[in-house]
């Protein structure tokens, strides 16, 4: 041991330096922070996978479930993340108009989406398949419902978001936001593909 | 207006509950008078409350930890008063009651005090052991500690208002259905749980980013202490198992409010059983394995020697880690998942005795022919070693005994076995060995001791009878009985509880003269103890900043190879300037918005949980457009408190015997 002990010193470091350090921790938190809503999902599944034949000799499936609005519904989510996608290349070059319009149109296929799935459940409760009918409408309304709730919630976020950018301009912290929110809503679209294939498909096939 | 409450919710019920609202109520305005007396509520405000220093964030956790602790001591010792006494006809409790303060006993002492203090001692200790000035998320961390506080709330006025859950700590449906737990005492556990699991979560992720992000230059993970290791093994159990307690208690609330039927039929109830202890099973080991870190540390310390073997203890840990994901059916063999099942989780149990065992045997050699100090942490860890022997054999008798054992008190006497000296223990230990590092003086030992005397003795005599009753066929959780025979061995329990009660009463007298005496007990050195670890390297207590310079760490136990070396106390020639983060008020707003949603929630208020949930919405939008980056502590400011550190007296570094 020298006396070289007393050396490392993050006081060094310029602020430039410091907030870049925030940021990437920001993100590596935020990774663990999916990891946990990962396997909240992961459960309701595997709870949707235990009490698929608890249907008490109700319908569970061609007649409950309408192929054209599933479609509707994959086909806007996926619209939403190519145009987050290309809100996230906007703000990487500084032009705040363009990140605003491209959000802009996230919100709206996000819209569409829960609007869509909206409709789904109130035809469904209509048509006497509400969540009380039977375990697997219990656990249909809350693995969906949750998805649905999560992207209801990215839909504020978006909007916050949006605010902030067009009041202070896309700063580098701004940035570092819609990247946290990019993989937040990515990660929405990656469970609805998972919900696509293991929820409708094999009911509507 | 009110929606499900009435004036029938307060407890005139019976004599005993209605004391017990009257304890809590005078309990809370007895503490607001005290500060409006004192004229503390800015300062409290200020200093505390809206904190973002990690370092009072840990000491409230373990103050609601010790609170909290009271009240669930008070309710064993009304448990086992009932069990002893209610040999025909019935005791003093009437059932539903009994099984009341059956459930709030393990629900707090599951979520309000092994928890807090886990998370407490983390938020205190993990940054200074791993050379870094701030956790990653001050934020998260104080709304973690808020939005725990709020759970405990809950559980606390439902002394008050209504009633708390008669299902037990576990809450499995049918019992704690709509149909056979018709009243709000269900849903104040799951409020309570929720909130508190988010809390958990939030802190969990904050102390994980620290120690991977934030350790000293040169610390690399096979140079961290063990309590650091420790932590950071919890911090992913945290992460992993809390989301399945967070959907048990979601979906339980839906199914007795929505009538949905997640958990309807002995299928359903499966579910609920399998989803709690997923959660459950890690739980254990989220509380034990800090205890552990905490163990090695003292032991270490008062042995004056490196850890022997240190890296066997890392990788013991991270197999405890590993194991313990995987064995969560072990909890209920007896409930028919069929052989095959259960021969697999009957295998895949006992083998974590294995890496239990090698921390076993490091602790013990580490011990051997180490100058050992008999102080009070150095108390309970002995005391831990010994007793946790037992807890550890018992937990096999599980896995080879034929089911006679389960579901009796042999299993109760197990796990409080694991859970008092193998946890509680760690966290007394903790408390006294790090109390100097966050006030500047050490607690007084005579009471210390006495402290610990009580509690394992009562532990002994509160739990060994237990083991014997389990053997003779007692169920648990009886709330009378007509057998004569064990009646002899619950007077004796009952002795032991009682024990209990003083050894919670001394720890209280110990704070009290601790600090009437606190200038003849002040460290004689910001290391006290002679430590190993970083922590000891800052002031005690430490400046908010905590390390002026951060120490370039080159081996395990760096502390003590600066004292070898000879540098400890090098003051760094320059000084820089050093960014803190500011104070937050959003964390306790938070927190408190979050108990009114949460109470409007239960009893249906619904203007009441919209306004909760909106404040809950506006807090943390606050927080999120606060781009301020904290306050910057001017580089001459740092000169000068570093500077009074080093001219107050430093009488030496022996720690009094």
């Amino acid at each position: 041991m020298t006396d070289a002990v007393i050396t490392a010193d993050p006081g060094d470091e310029a602020d430039a330096d410091a907030v870049q350090r925030a940021i990437e921790e920001k993100i590596y938190g935020f990774w663990l922070c999916l990891i946990s809503d990962a396997i909240i999902f992961a459960l309701l599944f595997a709870i949707f996978v235990v009490m698929a034949q608890n249907t008490a000799d109700a319908s569970a499936g061609r007649t409950l479930f309408q192929l054209p609005r599933i479609f509707a519904a994959t086909v806007l989510l996926l619209a939403s993340s190519a145009t987050f996608g290309l809100a996230s290349v906007a703000i990487a070059a500084r032009q705040r108009g363009r990140v605003i319009v491209w959000l802009g149109m996230t919100i709206m296929f996000g819209l569409g989406f829960v609007a869509t799935e909206i409709t789904e459940f109130h035809g469904m409760a209509v048509a006497d398949a509400a969540p009380w009918r039977n375990g697997f409408l219990s656990a249909f309304f809350a693995l969906v419902g949750t998805h649905g709730a999560h992207v209801s919630f990215g839909l504020v976020w978006i909007v916050l978001l949006g605010c902030e950018i067009a009041l202070r301009g896309p700063t580098p912290i701004a940035a570092s936001r819609l990247y946290r929110l990019g993989l937040f809503w990515h990660f929405l679209i990656i469970v609805w593909i998972n919900i696509f294939s293991f929820v409708y498909l094999p009911r509507l096939l | 207006m009110l929606g499900k409450l009435t004036i029938d919710a307060l407890p005139f019920y019976s004599g005993i509950a209605m004391a017990g609202a009257l304890t809590v109520a005078c309990g809370a305005a007895g503490v607001i008078a005290l500060i409006t007396w004192l004229g503390q509520w800015r300062s409290l405000w200020s200093e505390w409350l809206t904190s973002l220093d990690h370092k009072k964030i840990g000491i409230m956790y373990v103050i609601l930890a010790l609170i909290m602790l009271v009240r669930g001591v008070v309710d064993a010792l009304m448990i086992r008063t009932q069990q002893a006494f209610a040999f025909e006809p019935h005791g003093y409790l009437p059932p539903d009651h009994f099984d009341q303060i059956f459930t709030s006993h393990a629900t707090i002492m599951m979520f309000f005090v092994a928890m807090p203090f886990v998370l407490g001692l983390f938020s205190m200790v993990i940054p200074q052991q791993i050379g870094a000035r701030q956790v990653a998320f001050p934020f998260m961390n104080s709304a973690g500690l808020w939005l725990t506080v709020s759970g405990a709330a809950l559980v606390m006025i439902s002394l008050v208002v209504g009633r708390f859950s008669a299902a037990y700590w576990t809450a499995y449906p049918p019992q704690s259905g709509m149909q056979f737990s018709p009243d709000v005492g269900v849903d104040y556990w799951i409020w309570a749980v929720l909130l508190s699991s988010v809390g958990s979560i939030l802190a969990g992720i904050s102390c994980f980013v620290t120690i991977v992000k934030r350790r000293a230059p040169g610390m690399r993970l096979m140079m961290m202490p063990l309590f650091t290791w420790t932590a950071l093994c919890a911090s992913i159990l945290i992460i992993f198992a809390y989301p399945s307690l967070i959907v048990a208690a979601a979906l339980l609330g839906l199914d007795r409010h929505l009538g949905t039927q997640f958990f309807a039929g002995s299928d359903g109830v499966m579910n609920y059983i399998s989803l709690f202890w997923i959660w459950g099973h890690p739980h254990v080991y989220i509380l034990i394995l800090p205890a552990c870190g905490i163990y090695s540390e003292v032991v270490a310390t008062f042995s004056r020697r490196r850890l022997f073997g240190y890296a066997s203890l890392v990788y013991s840990m991270i197999a405890i880690t590993a194991l313990s994901l995987v064995v969560w059916l072990h909890h209920f063999y007896t409930i028919g998942s069929g052989a095959d099942v259960n021969a697999f989780f009957g295998r895949a149990a006992p083998l974590i005795a294995v890496p239990t065992m090698v921390t076993i045997v490091c602790w013990s050699l580490t011990i051997y022919r180490g100058q050992v100090q008999f102080s009070v942490p150095m108390l309970f860890t002995l005391g831990f070693i010994v007793t946790f022997l037992v807890g550890g054999i018992t937990g096999f008798l599980f896995a080879v005994i034929p089911p006679s054992i389960h579901d009796t008190t042999f299993r109760a006497a197990h796990f409080h076995n694991l859970l008092i000296p193998g946890a509680l223990f760690g966290y007394f230990a903790g408390y006294q060995y790090w109390f100097p590092k966050a006030f500047g003086f050490r607690l007084e030992e005579k009471w210390g001791r006495r402290a610990f005397w009580c509690w394992i003795v009562g532990f002994c005599l509160a739990f060994m009878p237990l083991y014997i009753l389990g053997f003779m066929g007692m169920p648990q959780r009886l709330n009378r009985s007509n057998v004569a025979d064990w009646q002899p061995y619950l007077i004796i329990a009952q002795a032991g509880v009682l024990f209990i009660v003083c050894g919670v009463a001394f720890l209280a007298v110990q704070i009290a003269v601790s600090i009437r005496d606190r200038k003849a007990l002040a460290a004689s050195s910001n290391d006290p103890w002679n430590g190993r670890t970083l922590e000891w390297a800052t002031a005690s207590p430490p400046a908010v900043y905590n390390f002026a310079a951060v120490p370039r760490v080159q081996s395990v136990d760096p502390w003590w190879a600066l004292k070898q070396a000879g540098t400890a106390d090098h003051r760094p020639t320059r000084f820089h300037d050093i960014l803190m983060p500011g104070k937050s008020g959003a964390a306790i707003m938070l927190g408190a918005m979050s108990f009114v949603f949460a109470f409007a929630m239960i009893w249906q208020i619904w203007w009441l949980a919209a306004a909760g949930g909106l404040g809950m919405f506006a807090a943390v939008v606050s927080q999120t457009f606060h781009d301020h980056a904290g306050h910057r502590i001017p580089a001459s400011e740092v000169e000068a408190i570093e500077s009074r550190r080093v001219l107050a007296p430093v009488l030496g570094r022996e720690a009094p015997t």
